[in-house]
């Protein structure tokens, strides 16, 4: 019960004036942007990344915590108003919620998901502060072979589960990985791949790689497609608020929807899509009246939007007990960390307990600020998505390239941006998923110190990882994993788009 | 995504797999000319022999996808790609030749807006400008992060 002390120590620190302030400063900022067309919370967290670089790590991770959640928040109000997800977690809320706006309940649409989320991200941030001590104090015991495991599955579901082909994911992750390599390798202080470039020895930028990925791969995808769409933000129109019916068909998907999507979330394969999708299809088989689904059935609503805030805090607890991130939103917040020089993991819980749990805590409270701030504001956010296209593209632009040269003020940083924003203009283009990318430079050099840590201690005898029990499991899911969507087609309907 | 071309070589996924296995090539050969070795176990080659190895892989995985039906990419407008272009070469070139952040922005700006079909320069020219300094600003005065400098930013 050690953590319900730390928790309420958390509290403590959350509850001060000042983190108070940034965790509403980080929820306006994270809806804000959010509900901007195209932006989902990955994206959302690494544009707003640098403003946070002068601000002491607590406070600016209470600020990350609110821009995470509000940056679902906000993408789920996307969604629903204009059928363009702003992330793929909320496509699901797309099916219902868009056809709820256009019969005219676009507000108790927005209700639910935004009480849902509520409640989901409630109930799991509670399992995240049950579930990581219990992680961690195993955590503590795991060898340099263990991690290497770990970091196999994370590796292998990370590209398989993502994009259309694993082919694709795994050509992605192989992307990660070489760019991971570049730069002075730390155990030897041999240099790998940086051609005499010295910007290139300290390796690449997390944020710059993720932020050309995403934002700039974005735009001139959004861009190269502009000619041949066309969208329009729906009016809400009538109450915003719930009926007693809608209250009576929301509760149950919302529980369901936390039941599905924390433990998915909390998974190496992670990411929220599988579970917004299992989340439907079961509400789908579950409600009274399943001819409405494809017409706005609120509970199509409903379970998605809970499931999809569950797994997100789910998707916490490796990333902080592990330093494990799972989704390319997890990567970004990791990158957040580090540019503290803090490394989550069983360490962070053990030196900075305050802070670790002032976040947990401010997650909480973030949860809070969301529902009472952005529910009477929705019809401020809405008007956001009326900024037309070109200046809000120009904005995201000049905000993405300007976050970059902010961190590391040279020129081959922002040529490094541009080449990573064409490399994910054709990734997007030719259905490439970008997220593995982003694990695998994070994860790669990890993985590469933990092996050579691994055979340091065997004095280079490989057998070192089979003759453990922990890491012969993990490596043997990961051989599983990676052979099983080769020999089984039929898993395809379990590939998810990535967030 | 929609269509699938039914027979032929897929080009794209062919130049990918080219690609793909000229960075396997570049990442042997940095691998092989590597000159600190480790005592025992693996060295800091290894992983780039490693990463050499699976992007070959992938390269071969590419060449026969090539010869497979493959999704055919959707209709693209490549004016307005070439116009953000632009846009990121203004900016880049305006750091480069010490033109400073507000004028690289503002130019990305407006280029980018053009690319996006706006024909009214002078309106985006403004906004832009605005933008640029309103964060020039927030970041050097604010947040004190240093952006590059030109003589616009002398100015404050």
């Amino acid at each position: 019960m050690d953590s319900i002390l730390y928790l309420l120590g958390g509290f403590a620190t959350a509850l001060e004036p000042m983190n108070l302030t940034f965790a509403a400063i980080g929820v306006m900022l994270g809806t804000a942007v959010g509900v901007l067309p195209g932006i989902g919370p990955a994206l959302t967290v690494a544009l707003l990344l640098p403003i946070t670089f002068k601000l002491d790590p607590g406070g600016s991770l209470i600020m990350f915590a609110g821009i995470y959640y509000g940056g679902m928040y906000g993408g789920s109000t996307t969604a629903i108003l204009l059928n363009t997800p702003g992330e793929s977690a909320s496509v699901v809320t797309a099916l219902e919620g868009n056809q709820m706006a256009k019969r005219g309940r676009g507000g108790p649409a927005l209700a639910t998901a935004a009480i849902g989320s509520f409640v989901a991200a409630l109930i799991a941030t509670a399992g995240l502060a049950f579930f990581a001590p219990i992680l961690v104090k195993l955590a503590v015991k795991f060898g340099p072979w263990d991690y290497f495991g770990l970091m196999l599955i994370a590796f292998i579901t990370v590209s398989a589960t993502f994009g259309s082909s694993p082919l694709r994911g795994l050509t992605s992750l192989g992307i990660g990985l070489w760019l991971g390599l570049v730069g002075i390798d730390q155990l030897t202080g041999q240099t790998r791949l940086a051609f005499g470039v010295p910007n290139l020895m300290d390796g690449i930028e997390v944020t710059t790689l993720a932020v050309g990925l995403f934002a700039l791969g974005e735009a001139l995808f959004v861009v190269s497609r502009h000619a041949f769409s066309d969208d329009a933000p729906m009016a809400i129109k009538g109450s915003i608020w719930m009926s007693r019916e809608d209250w009576s068909r929301s509760w149950r998907p919302w529980l369901r929807g936390t039941a599905v999507g924390f433990p998915i979330g909390a998974l190496p394969a992670g990411g929220a899509e599988i579970p917004t999708f299992l989340s439907y299809t079961m509400e789908r088989k579950l409600a009274k009246r399943p001819e409405e689904f494809g017409h706005g059935a609120i509970e199509g609503v409903a379970g998605p939007e809970a499931a999809n805030n569950a797994s997100a805090a789910g998707t916490l607890v490796p990333l902080l007990t592990l330093g494990l991130p799972t989704s390319a939103t997890a990567a970004v917040m990791l990158a957040g960390f580090q540019q503290y020089n803090l490394q989550p993991g069983p360490l962070l819980f053990v030196q900075h307990p305050a802070l670790v749990w002032g976040l947990v805590a401010s997650l909480f409270i973030a949860n809070v600020m969301l529902l009472v701030l952005n529910l009477p504001m929705v019809g401020l956010w809405v008007k956001l998505l009326k900024i037309p296209l070109p200046w809000l593209y120009g904005g995201i632009l000049v905000f993405a390239s300007m976050g970059t040269i902010a961190a590391n003020p040279s020129v081959v940083e922002l040529l490094m941006l541009v080449g990573f924003g064409f490399l994910g203009f054709v990734m997007r283009r030719y259905d490439y998923p970008v997220a593995p990318a982003v694990v695998g430079l994070i994860l790669g050099p990890m993985a590469d110190s933990q092996l050579r840590r691994a055979l340091q201690m065997s004095l280079g005898d490989p057998m070192i990882l089979l003759q453990h029990p922990g890491s012969a499991t993990m490596i043997g899911i990961a051989v599983l994993a990676l052979i099983a969507p080769f020999l089984f087609k039929g898993l395809s309907r379990f590939r998810q788009d990535e967030d | 995504m929609t269509s699938t071309q039914d027979a032929g070589l897929h080009r794209p996924t062919l130049i990918i797999g080219l690609a793909l296995f000229a960075l396997a090539m570049i990442t042997f050969h940095d691998a092989w000319n590597m000159k600190i070795r480790a005592s025992y176990g693996m060295g800091a080659d290894a992983a780039s022999y490693f990463v050499a190895g699976f992007l070959g892989l992938l390269a071969i995985g590419h060449l026969i996808a090539a010869f497979r039906p493959q999704p055919e990419a959707d209709a693209a407008d490549w004016a307005g790609v070439i116009w953000v272009s632009l846009g990121l070469a203004g900016l880049t070139l305006s750091v480069w030749l010490g033109g400073g952040f507000i004028l690289g922005s503002t130019l990305l700006f407006v280029l980018t807006a053009r690319a996006f079909g706006r024909k009214a320069i002078l309106t985006d020219l403004l906004i832009g400008l605005a933008l640029g300094l309103g964060i020039f600003l927030l970041f050097n005065k604010l947040l004190t992060l240093a952006l590059p400098a030109g003589p616009l930013e002398r100015l404050f």
